[in-house]
């Protein structure tokens, strides 16, 4: 098996599964029940996509781990997804915010991937990005309407960016891992979708009245596990209970 | 002695029998998902492909699949899943579209939003949230009789 490609295919299918369980923490709390039922629905596209990522991991690595195995038998060190699919919620701004900031990178990231050398990737590129315009549609347009809302939800939705924003540069972060996948034809160049995100991202600011953040620090780790933030290993303790408690429980 | 097996029209007439898990007045057949069917030696071989990655009732449609072929003497069934083409609403068929109609669903239009209310037919009507009780269904209502319904998403 080919180490970086199940590298490359547990980054894809930890954001969604990161993200995933984040915007599901929502269910059944959030501000009014339409948005409850859309945020339910993003969570469960996002881990759908997950199935289809972590299920493809496991077949390369050829150890017999599935998707839930993946999923639910490994420790904070061994995920891969970007830091800011774990981050908080904090109030519906940052929820939305950071769902906008993802979607905007993954609707281009899954747009290049369906050119995949591997079909594999290809079809699940293909299947993802139809869910995923969705909701990038949706997260710019609350965006939107709350940067330019009232007072209050204006404030909230520049102090999300202002919060999220060191986030963002890991999104474009290359190393050896990409670089294999690159000259393997099996995805593209991070780097060379910042161009494409940054004229999204202004005209969407743009609308929303919101100022993008001057200055470009960003964290890095979590993508590829060196120092992932205190807060995923908080998250895991909910979401993997169960199987910790009750290993391979099954329904 | 052997056994005539059915022909692939007659499987697919018995699939065209199996209504959806969450909207029982259409069949798979309607939606779409059912891609292909043909015999591999002895194995009846279903291709289905998912409406959304996430749905929870792609299980049950398999299962729905398998009890309705057993039930009708296939003893060799493989499913095999499908994920490129992905599945569009272009797939759904004309009958299936206006079964929805008929159930209180607007259809998917390539506009984005229904035509017409289900109700009451007025072209007055306004979306309430893009999202809805199942993932391929979207919140709206109508301005006129002023009535909520659901919208098939068009993908
Ligand atoms: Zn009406």
């Amino acid at each position: 098996m080919s180490a970086a490609l199940f590298e490359f295919l547990t980054r894809m299918g930890d954001n969604t599964l990161v993200l995933g369980h984040r915007v599901s923490e929502w269910c059944g709390i959030a501000p009014v029940l339409e948005e409850d039922i859309a945020l339910a629905n993003t969570a469960l596209d996002l881990i759908g996509q997950t199935t289809l990522w972590l299920s493809l991991a496991g077949e390369v690595e050829g150890k017999g781990r599935d998707a839930d195995a993946l999923a639910f038998h490994r420790d904070v060190w061994d995920f891969r997804n970007l830091l800011i699919t774990e981050q908080p919620n904090g109030d519906f701004g940052q929820t939305m915010m950071r769902q906008f900031l993802f979607d905007c990178w993954h609707v281009l990231y899954l747009d290049a991937l369906r050119n995949s050398s591997d079909a594999r990737i290809a079809a699940i590129a293909e299947k993802s990005l139809k869910e995923v315009t969705y909701h990038f549609e949706r997260s710019a347009e609350t965006v939107i309407g709350l940067g330019d809302g009232t007072e209050e939800s204006h404030r909230r939705m520049q102090a999300a960016l202002n919060r999220l924003w060191p986030f963002v540069g890991e999104m474009f972060d290359s190393d050896a891992v990409d670089q294999e996948m690159i000259a393997q034809g099996i995805a593209p160049d991070p780097q060379a979708l910042r161009p494409a995100f940054d004229a999204k991202l202004t005209d969407v600011m743009a609308k929303a009245t919101l100022a993008i953040p001057g200055d470009d620090f960003s964290h890095a780790g979590g993508r590829n596990g060196a120092r992932h933030t205190e807060h995923l290993g908080h998250m895991l303790t909910q979401m993997q209970w169960l199987q910790r408690a009750y290993p391979d429980a099954t329904w | 002695m052997v056994k005539p097996r059915p022909t692939i029209e007659t499987i697919w007439g018995w699939l065209a029998d199996v209504p959806d898990p969450e909207i029982p007045v259409i069949s798979l057949v309607d939606l779409g998902i059912i891609r292909d069917v043909c015999w591999q030696d002895d194995d009846l071989v279903v291709t289905v492909t998912p409406t959304y990655s996430g749905c929870p009732a792609t299980r049950i449609i398999n299962l729905d699949i398998e009890t309705a072929l057993h039930k009708r003497g296939i003893a060799s069934l493989r499913l095999e899943r499908q994920l490129s083409p992905a599945w569009t609403t272009d797939w759904l068929s004309d009958a299936g579209r206006q079964k929805l109609e008929a159930y209180g669903i607007a259809p998917p239009q390539p506009a984005g939003g229904p035509k017409q209310c289900p109700r009451c037919q007025s072209p007055d009507v306004e979306r309430i949230s893009q999202f809805g009780s199942t993932p391929c269904k979207a919140q709206w209502r109508c301005t006129s009789c002023l009535e909520p319904f659901d919208y098939f998403k068009c993908i």
